[in-house]
């Protein structure tokens, strides 16, 4: 990482040179994000910018403390810490308090990245890492959602945010139940339109599919990501629920409401591609997507909590290297019968 | 360790030859032995300790699920009636009669015991026949996660949820915040299984002793 | 046998800290990881093993010369387990709300690998006086490392420290540090700390030897 892009590459084949790099991988996936990331301050706030900015501070803090100092200007300059620290952010609560995120920032990068040798050794998610240790933490906070306050209450941030380090102040403004809460536990829908556009309580970043969609498809069509993962995700979720609709409409969420609740589409678009935590081969792709899919669906439905997202990419990232050992691609030429028997 | 170099060659060079299996079997046994002339003499001697701090455990416990109460009586269920005896026998059940001061029967404490998060949760509560209710619950026995599970007997707003409670048609844990009915009881976030464990048992307990108690109260 | 004599103090001092049972041998997990949601139930598992420990390297030196090797590891094994139901009523009786908190895991000091250890590694093969010397050290650096566990976890998952509040009643607490992933994750970071401050201190020994070598 450290070295910077020669000139002349002096190689065997494939000599065509992608003019992709991680500094610019990152940028685009900034871009991509920005429509949500908009929308999501728009929707809930001033505080939903706090908590962003939170959580990027804490990422890229730790990222310089951590870091030796020869590496420190090159791996901050790539911007992978602030892609970290803004999808964490982007699943947080809006009311959480502020050095919740920050501390969320600082375990996905030190826990998540930087304790396994730091950018492309990670076996999880470091954004997810952060939110799951937040959630194990701090249950409470990181499951109180507040009611959009739109652009008419934009300045009026939430006490709970304002919290001193290791303090908590019970939120004390509206509170509404997410999607996914009303249909586990009341077991009512919601308006899909609604879903859609993203005007439903929930994390900062999760409830505009339309715009997630919108940026998954644009880093897509850059090749930043494997599209394969996002799609065979969102099948993998619509089949199965199709699937349980038909044994029982009335017990079970249907696939529209399935694909566009909770964090389904940041998660797929966003974490469970990332080239670093899931498989490398277009086979690997569709069976990592998929488990994430199934894994989804079974926590929602059957599973103790509503939503799953998290675990689901979590587990399937822990499978990674062994989805990748057993989708290796045959050496030409060699091992017809035994595929892995060729280089072992 | 720089000391674990030269194990076996000191034992070696010190026993010289093999031992025979007898010996082995001797020590061993010798060793056993004394072990269990240890054991036991040191469980004998705390056994009067143990066993007097539990029997006053379950006294204070009885007081504490059951206000007013002065004095207490052990009584068993036999042939369809209860009947007063302070003697435990293996595998008899019993439950707690509580009196006021006049001697008139203001309640039963009634134990039950069933699993929870890790091991078996043992609790008392008290139960009052007039207006089918509890009034009170004690946990005694636990290996409940430290710092979460154990706030079942540590958490006062959770006790205090046992204060008064409607055992009809059956006591319910809900998410905390939305317990509003009579007979329901806001679990403990964090963990919902060993509140649900404790509502749980108190069913089972219900289900076991409030026949019995309204027929032969 | 070693064949310098052995310093009685030395013996003692690297429990503490070189060859720490947890920190630098990483002996002794199961009640490390299982017991150390407060700062008080790490000095009660402390005090436990150190007693068992401490009586147990007491006896199996004493008895060393009339064990026969075959079933040395039986008879360690009889004698630790002997002690542990001894501390284990002993508990019950004298504190028996401590023995409450503690629970199974006052049993499982017998399978505690690094009081077995110290009885192969140690006790079988010196003198009673620096067997017990030996086990003082290990018993009080298991004792440090369980305290320093214990307290990291109080103190972030409950907010006090051996029950004393220190942030009042608005603290929030870490609950995932009294569940089983705080144990793993705390311990984490203590064995990065510590040999983050070994290496240290080596690298300092190093550079203090070449200053010596130019200065002769």
């Amino acid at each position: 990482m450290k070295r910077p892009d020669p000139k002349l590459l002096v190689q065997p084949a494939p000599l065509l040179k992608q003019p992709l790099t991680t500094s610019m991988a990152m940028r685009d996936v900034l871009i991509a994000l920005a429509p949500a990331t908009l929308a999501g301050v728009w929707m809930f706030g001033l505080g939903a910018l706090l908590i962003l900015l939170a959580s990027i501070a804490g990422a890229v803090a730790t990222e310089w403390v951590l870091l030796p100092d020869d590496e420190r200007r090159a791996q901050l300059a790539n911007g992978s810490a602030i892609v970290t620290g803004l999808l964490l952010g982007l699943t947080l609560p809006p009311a959480l308090p502020l050095w919740m995120a920050f501390l969320g920032g600082v375990v996905s990068i030190g826990l998540g990245k930087i304790i396994w040798g730091g950018l492309g050794y990670n076996l999880f998610n470091p954004a997810l890492v952060g939110r799951a240790f937040l959630l194990a933490a701090f249950p409470v906070a990181m499951t109180t959602w507040s009611a959009q306050t739109g652009p008419t209450g934009f300045f009026e941030v939430a006490a709970s945010n304002l919290a001193a380090p290791f303090m908590h102040i019970d939120f004390d403004g509206v509170s509404s139940a997410t999607p996914l809460n009303l249909m586990k536990f009341q077991h009512q829908s919601t308006a899909l339109w609604d879903l859609m556009i993203g005007r439903t309580s929930g994390c900062i970043g999760e409830t505009s599919g339309l715009l997630l969609i919108l940026g998954g498809l644009f880093l897509a069509f850059r090749r930043d990501l494997d599209w394969r993962i996002p799609a065979s995700i969102l099948i993998a979720v619509a089949a199965f629920t199709s699937l349980l609709v038909l044994i029982d409409a009335e017990r079970y969420p249907g696939p529209l409401f399935s694909v566009f609740s909770g964090s389904l589409l940041i998660g797929a678009f966003y974490m469970a591609s990332d080239p670093v935590t899931s498989p490398l081969t277009p086979k690997g792709a569709w069976i990592f997507g998929t488990g994430v899919g199934l894994l989804v669906v079974l926590i929602r439905v059957f599973g103790g909590f509503p939503e799953g997202v998290m675990y689901a990419i979590l587990l399937m990232n822990a499978a990674t290297p062994l989805i990748d050992r057993y989708t290796q691609p045959r050496v030409f030429g060699k091992g017809l019968k035994s595929p892995r028997g060729g280089h072992e | 360790m720089s000391t674990d170099s030269g194990l076996g060659l000191q034992s070696a060079s010190r026993q010289g030859r093999e031992p025979t299996s007898l010996r082995l079997i001797l020590t061993l046994s010798l060793a056993g032995l004394l072990s269990g002339i240890i054991i036991v003499s040191v469980y004998e001697a705390t056994l009067p300790t143990i066993t007097a701090y539990q029997a006053r455990m379950l006294r204070e416990a009885v007081f504490q699920v059951l206000p007013r109460v002065t004095q207490s009586q052990r009584l068993v269920w036999r042939d369809g009636t209860l009947i007063a005896k302070d003697a435990e026998e293996k595998g008899e059940a019993a439950v707690f009669g509580g009196y006021d001061a006049g001697g008139n029967l203001v309640g039963y404490a009634i134990p039950s015991a069933g699993p929870g998060f890790q091991d078996t949760i043992t609790l008392l509560y008290g139960y009052l026949p007039g207006s089918r209710k509890i009034v009170g619950m004690e946990v005694l026995d636990s290996r409940e996660t430290p710092g979460l599970g154990d706030k079942i007997y540590k958490d006062a707003a959770f006790v205090g949820e046992f204060k008064d409670l409607a055992v009809d048609p059956e006591v319910r844990a809900v998410k905390r915040g939305t317990g509003s009915a009579a007979n329901e009881v806001d679990a403990i976030t964090g963990a919902t299984i060993s509140s649900k464990a404790v509502v749980r048992i108190i069913n089972e307990g219900n289900a076991r002793w409030l026949p019995r108690l309204d027929a032969g109260g | 046998m070693p064949t310098s004599k052995p310093d009685a103090y030395q013996e003692f001092i690297k429990g503490l800290w070189r060859d720490n049972p947890v920190f630098a041998q990483v002996l002794g997990m199961c009640p490390m990881l299982a017991v150390t949601n407060s700062a008080v139930n790490a000095l009660a598992m402390g005090g436990a093993t150190f007693f068992v420990l401490v009586a147990s390297s007491f006896l199996v030196s004493s008895l060393k010369r009339w064990i026969p090797k075959q079933v040395r590891i039986s008879t360690y094994v009889i004698i630790i387990a002997t002690f542990v139901t001894v501390i284990d009523y002993s508990l019950q009786a004298l504190l028996p709300a401590i023995h409450k908190e503690l629970g199974a895991f006052i049993p499982l000091i017998v399978v505690n690998c690094m009081i077995l250890g110290r009885q192969e590694s140690f006790a079988s093969r010196h003198s009673i006086g620096l067997a017990v010397i030996d086990a003082l050290g290990m018993a009080v650096g298991f004792l440090f490392a369980l305290l320093a566990l214990g307290s990291v976890r109080e103190i972030l998952g409950n907010g006090t420290w051996l029950g004393l509040d220190l942030f009042g009643p608005n603290f929030e607490p870490w609950v995932i540090m009294v569940l089983p992933p705080g144990g793993f994750l705390t311990l984490g970071l203590l064995l990065l700390l510590f040999s983050w401050l070994a290496e240290r201190r080596q690298k300092l020994a190093e550079r203090l030897a070449e200053m010596e070598v130019e200065g002769t």
